[in-house]
């Protein structure tokens, strides 16, 4: 029995020096980051992690530099993360709602099609959008990203919409029929309230979109004014590698905060988006 | 009674709303009246344009006339340009065809003897009837245009001869060749080699950082998981961290920190005395980087989805496993591992299918490089997908892009289509109610 229980010791005992070692190994980098934006200087590099000195320097830097117009950007972002997630998230929910609710001809043709086209690489449609927007004088502007964000909405997120509407019982809604209502009285009195953590997940995953988009931002927004967050970001380190390490992590920390924050929080409504993905398919 | 089914039919055929109009549908066979009159105003000026376009992509280059530029034909927008008109024209037929279903439709209840609807009640019964598809036009419109089209504008480039250096617009004339671009992608050497190499790459990375994570994953979850561990919670909160920063963040924080000259790994190597190593320079620590790299980003996300289906996994299971005597790690193979793998099995596939199209991974790490020399535009760590960025925003090579893009297609696509049938919920997915 002592022996057995030695054993036991002697492996919780590894277990908690491999998490350990793994915790370290997953918090290092965003600690060096957080610490790297308060360090003053420009290095990459010190030999300590935690800096001699704490200074705001940076983080004032961005607001008032004539090159690095993050508060412009800032708003920039947020703007179209807000409102491509509201038009999003609309069109996904029409798109689930049907598919999930409706019998209908062509509905398995609709399923694939929707399955297949999110299968084509992104950007493979990028050359004709981009000519399709200029044939449209809408390059360099945020309505076009906006209108590309949330028509791209339904082909990420209709099958975890729809496997999650799949789950709410339809005698609710048949119930209702009998009641009276009609179909989009069903649509916004009981499968919208039922839906909450699923249209979180999903105005979630739109908003934040936006806010990591690199290449396609690129593409579009052309003047410095108009930028997002993302496309800063990386000129700043393409530009100045090196030169000026603090500022971007500076930059990091205040793109990264918020949304970290929102994901912890949130970690528990993921798993559930991710599993219900998993097991219905 | 008879004769009003052929009667609205014929109409409806000469011209939208005239059969509806004759069923006493007026204000219906109004709108369908205006809907040709659009049709016909857009389509008069634009349709024979578009079909010649379509077919001889434009006929005059820019020219220099008497020392002035004439603007030419710009072959790729004269292409998108017919390309929406032909989408427009295609929709159009199909409102006229709905338009002829109708009449006869309305005229055959007639000849029932049963009044026609009138507009209040037509609007009524497509809300009560033909919602789904009411309500599925405003998404379909949007996937339309702005994903269909677009694929379908790629597609076609591919049998193009759009690339620089000989025959980019408005200079130069673009003209369909044919099958001409897979041939030299497959066997003229150049491409052939380069393109063998990145697809050889592209299926060792998508295996190694797929299993890389998925076990990786696994360990994690069963290590918090065990029985005895405190604080589950809060492990389990600290190690998620690296999913919940932004990719674009952590992974170009990665670039610097791996960066050979000034980066802090390497530093932190001089400091103990260590000579330090090419992370991003050298072909082969390249390829470890980005999977190092890669596990550090992608562990997190089996890790919680591991765990969930941790939870799921019924305890009288272990119990009666305890009963026949089975060890610790009897009870893993026996119990645990086959109800892990048969929940997770849909998403480890597609987890494999969106590695072979991780942009970000590599491109914001290493873009790609170091460069391989005898490969066209690609670099060591270059995935089909970055080397077809590189090809298009770089190079201007369109049409290879394009057919790399068929073929990144046709890859994924296999697999997707394979998972999806052979899950449950598209073949049963009634059951559940």
């Amino acid at each position: 029995m002592n022996g057995r229980k030695a054993r036991k010791g002697v492996r919780l005992g590894l277990s908690y020096l491999v998490l350990i070692i793994l915790s370290i190994g997953a918090v290092y980098p965003a600690l060096w980051v957080v610490l790297g934006s308060f360090r003053p200087g420009k290095s990459l590099y010190s030999k300590t992690l935690i800096p001699e000195s704490f200074t705001l320097e940076h983080y004032r830097e961005l607001f008032n530099s004539q090159s690095i117009l993050f508060g412009q950007w800032y708003l920039n972002t947020l703007k179209i993360a807000t409102l491509s997630m509201i038009i999003g998230v609309f069109l996904t929910l029409l798109t689930s709602y049907a598919l999930s609710r409706f019998r209908f001809r062509l509905r398995k043709t609709a399923l694939s099609t929707i399955l297949i086209l999110g299968m084509f690489p992104g950007f493979m449609s990028m050359i004709a959008i981009y000519l399709l927007l200029k044939e449209w004088h809408l390059l360099d502007t945020h309505l076009a990203l906006v209108i590309v964000y949330a028509a791209g909405a339904p082909l990420g997120g209709t099958f975890i919409a729809k496997g999650f509407l799949d789950t709410i019982p339809r005698t609710l809604d048949e119930a209702a029929k009998i009641d009276g209502a009609s179909n989009w009285m069903i649509f916004t009195r009981i499968i919208l309230p039922l839906s909450r953590p699923m249209i979180t997940y999903m105005a979630l995953t739109q908003f934040v979109g936006p806010w990591v988009d690199y290449i396609f931002a690129r593409l579009v927004l052309r003047t410095k004014e108009n930028w997002t967050l993302a496309v800063g970001l990386y000129d700043m380190v393409a530009s100045n590698q090196n030169t000026n390490f603090t500022a971007f992590a500076a930059g990091s920390v205040l793109i990264a905060v918020p949304i970290t924050i929102l994901f912890i929080f949130l970690q528990r409504l993921l798993v559930d988006g991710l599993t219900s993905g998993a097991s219905k398919g | 009674m008879k004769g009003y089914r052929i009667k609205a039919t014929i109409l409806s055929i000469f011209s939208m709303g005239l059969g509806q109009i004759y069923n006493r549908q007026i204000i219906k066979g109004i709108v369908f009246l205006l809907v040709e009159a659009w049709g016909i105003f857009y389509f008069s000026g634009t349709l024979g344009r578009a079909l010649w376009g379509i077919v001889t992509l434009g006929d005059e280059p820019r020219r220099l006339v008497k020392g002035k530029w004439l603007e030419g034909d710009h072959s790729i927008f004269i292409l998108v340009q017919s390309l929406i008109t032909l989408l427009f024209f295609a929709l159009f037929i199909a409102v006229y065809i709905m338009n002829i279903r109708d009449a006869y439709k309305t005229a055959r209840n007639r000849e029932e003897g049963r009044k026609p609807n009138d507009f209040k009640q037509s609007v009524r019964y497509v809300l009560d009837y033909k919602f789904a598809q009411s309500f599925l036009s405003l998404p379909a419109l949007g996937i339309l245009f702005f994903t269909i089209m677009p694929i379908m504008f790629m597609i076609m480039l591919a049998f193009t001869n759009y690339s620089a250096p000989n025959h980019i617009p408005p200079a130069k004339l673009v003209d369909w060749v044919g099958f001409q671009t897979f041939r030299d992608l497959l066997s003229l050497k150049t491409w052939s080699h380069t393109f063998f190499g990145v697809l050889t790459w592209t299926i060792i990375w998508a295996v190694l950082s797929t299993l890389t994570t998925y076990l990786g994953g696994m360990l994690v979850a069963l290590l918090i998981n065990q029985q005895g561990i405190k604080f589950k919670g809060l492990w389990r909160t600290i190690l998620v961290i690296p999913y919940a920063i932004p990719q674009l963040i952590s992974l170009l924080v990665m670039r610097n920190m791996f960066n050979g000259q000034f980066g802090p790994i390497n530093q932190y190597f001089s400091y103990f005395g260590l000579a330090g190593l090419p992370w991003l320079t050298d072909p082969f620590w390249a390829k470890v980087t980005v999977i190092v790299v890669n596990m550090w980003v992608g562990i997190p996300v089996s890790m919680i989805l591991i765990m969930g289906i941790l939870t799921t996994i019924p305890k009288d299971m272990y119990e009666a496993a305890e009963m026949d005597g089975a060890s610790g790690y009897q009870k893993f193979r026996i119990v645990t591992l086959p109800m892990v793998l048969f929940s997770t099995a849909p998403t480890l596939i597609m987890l494999f299918a969106g590695n072979i199209n991780n942009f970000n991974a590599i491109y914001l790490l290493t873009s790609g490089n170091p460069v391989v020399g005898d490969y066209q535009y690609a670099g060591a760590t270059d995935l089909l997908v970055t080397w077809l960025y590189k090809l298009t925003l770089d190079q201007n090579k369109y049409n290879m892009a394009s057919a790399v893009g068929i073929i990144i297609f046709l890859i994924i696509a296999s697999f997707s289509i394979y998972n999806y049938r052979r899950t449950k919920s598209f073949k049963e997915e009634d059951m559940i109610q």
